[in-house]
């Protein structure tokens, strides 16, 4: 059997940056969880080290090599997780540009893992109303749980109400996981469909 | 007869140069489209083809206007557009004004159909955007009827019906001109060129040729289906964009601010990463005939090349050494080796005189000559 592939996009600025630490350890998470049934390929996609390509095709409409790789990658993922820092109570301005110049059909029916980090965590539910409708327009297929890591949850972080940074990523990866064995494989791309031109004139008759 | 055409197409911006900060008034830029067309002749080219624009800061607005004024002072000169709006002009309209140029031109006329991609175009002249396939779809076949039928009956669903209406003047020798349908993106424009045996476009400009070649594929492969000859022997155009002088370092140093200012990709990638990327050639009139030559080994054998030349802000007088180098050193050379192993069976380049033959051979014998 081939191996699953997981692509994680990390949106992080800094180097080093949490934003990418959490992303490798949801990736981590995920290739455990896989371990016994399938063999797993992880693949990290850094947008700092795109973001001059991510702007050109903004301005140009077609991606150049590097980019046009990493967009490859992601597309054909078995399982995808989309890591952000939280940038003025939403998604990052590069994360969502990154997401804009690929074509909107080509993420339908992905498994996503959404996660990011911010300083405090106030800001998690940025996630729900930001990251999760942006890839529910996208028709992906969003696990219920996502990982929000905050400045403490580095550290012993959390309260008595809720799970620790390591259990949420553990569910969160769990859930993903399960999505991907269970996904039927992506049917290979279709060549240009063509209407037949009879078909397209005879559904304009009045 | 010739093999392949070659000439070139304009946009009709009016834009600063970035190297005086000078801006041509519309008045200028006009009667600089003109001298552009005229010189076209001159140098040897065979092809002039003008865009059509409802805003700011295009000039072209009434292409036909326009072209008869050329027509009147050029005796050779093929006279196009690129591309002429098919979803927001009246068909009824286009035919008309078409034929009309047609005769005054004494056949020297084709045209380019275009869904156009200006969204407030679409509501300005009362239709909508979302409709744009279908309005190219209904509209041309419209227009398609009108030039070939004397009286005609239509009811359609965006325009209103015609109840015995003929299309005047009729087209010149009863043959209308030459179609050719232009898309960046669209498989459905590649299917309705197929269907019609109508000639296809590829712009060829702004982005990587793997982009054009699927679409240029699936219109072979479709004029095929419809019976029209083989995939080899479907119609197709391509656009390009240089800029040249005899140093290759000149033409790179004297393009780069126009380039980086340039209205469509400006502020964007380099000089070096968009002529690696897009046909863009900019360098000697041998570097520009070396990556031209390589548009056949993509698209197979062809029958137009157009050059953008004229846009970016570049001053007229550039523009007409940039003629000069295209006709005298460029194009001679691109003629005598596109025809170098051509094969006998991939038609020429369509003209009025050769869609005439085609139209009497096929009178002569209906079933020999599909193609």
């Amino acid at each position: 059997m081939k191996p699953l592939k997981v692509v994680a996009v990390s949106a992080g600025l800094s180097q080093p940056s949490s934003t990418r630490l959490l992303a490798d350890r949801l990736a981590d998470a995920v290739r455990r969880r896989l371990a016994e049934e399938r063999e797993v390929e992880v693949r990290v996609v850094e947008l700092r080290d795109l973001a001059t390509d991510i702007a050109k095709n903004l301005v140009t409409g077609f991606p150049g090599p590097a980019l046009r790789e990493a967009i490859e990658a992601v597309t054909e993922a078995d399982g995808l997780i989309a890591v952000t820092p939280i940038f003025t109570a939403s998604y990052s301005g590069l994360f969502k540009s990154f997401f804009d110049v690929i074509e909107d059909d080509k993420l339908i029916g992905k498994p996503v893992l959404i996660a990011a980090t911010g300083g405090t965590a106030r800001h998690s539910l940025a996630l729900e109303h930001a990251l999760r409708p942006m890839f529910v327009y996208l028709r992906s297929i969003v696990v219920p749980t996502s990982v929000y890591a905050a400045s403490e949850d580095w550290g012993g972080g959390g309260d008595s109400r809720t799970d620790g940074l390591a259990v949420r990523i553990d569910r969160a990866a769990g859930e993903l996981a399960d999505l991907m064995v269970h996904r039927s494989p992506a049917a290979p791309a279709a060549d240009e469909v063509v209407v037949p031109f009879a078909e397209q004139l005879a559904a304009l008759r009045p | 007869m010739i093999t392949m055409q070659f000439g070139i197409f304009t946009v009709g911006d009016v834009t600063t140069d970035p190297t005086t900060g000078r801006t041509p008034s519309e008045h200028e830029r006009i009667k600089a489209m003109v001298t552009i067309a005229l010189k076209a002749e001159e140098v040897g080219l065979d092809v002039f083809a003008t865009g059509e624009h409802h805003n700011p800061p295009f000039v072209p607005s009434s292409p036909t206007t326009m072209l008869g004024y050329i027509a009147a002072r050029t005796k050779r000169l093929i006279l196009s557009t690129a591309t002429t709006l098919i979803t927001t002009n009246d068909p009824v309209k286009i035919a008309e004004d078409f034929a009309m140029l047609q005769h005054l031109a004494d056949g020297r006329v084709d045209l380019m159909m275009g869904r156009g991609n200006t969204g407030p175009v679409y509501p300005w002249f009362g239709q909508d955007i979302r409709q744009g396939i279908n309005l190219a779809i209904e509209n041309y076949a419209l227009l398609h009827q009108l030039w070939r039928q004397d009286v005609v009956d239509w009811e359609g669903r965006f325009r209103t019906p015609l109840q015995g209406f003929t299309s005047t003047p009729r087209p010149l020798d009863g043959v209308p001109p030459f179609v050719w349908h232009g898309s960046i993106r669209s498989p459905e424009i590649a299917e309705q060129a197929a269907y019609y045996g109508d000639g296809f476009f590829a712009n060829n400009i702004f982005w990587p040729k793997e982009h054009y070649i699927r679409l240029i594929n699936l219109y072979r492969q479709r004029y095929a289906h419809y019976g029209h000859g083989t995939p080899e022997q479907a119609i197709v155009g391509l656009g390009g964009q240089v800029f040249m002088r005899k140093n290759s370092q000149d033409a790179v140093r004297e393009f780069r601010p126009y380039f980086d200012n340039a209205p469509v990709y400006g502020h964007g990638p380099s000089l070096e990463d968009f002529t690696e990327q897009t046909p863009l050639t900019v360098g000697s009139p041998q570097e520009v005939i070396d990556r031209t030559l390589t548009f056949r080994e993509s698209f197979g054998d062809y029958q137009r090349q157009l050059f953008l030349m004229d846009h970016a802000g570049l001053p007229l007088k550039t523009v007409l050494e940039q003629l000069d180098i295209l006709g005298e050193e460029v194009v001679p050379v691109l003629r005598k080796e596109f025809a170098l192993g051509r094969p006998s069976n991939v038609p020429d380049a369509p003209t009025h005189e050769s869609l005439i033959a085609r139209r009497d051979a096929e009178q002569a014998d209906p079933v020999a000559s599909t193609s």
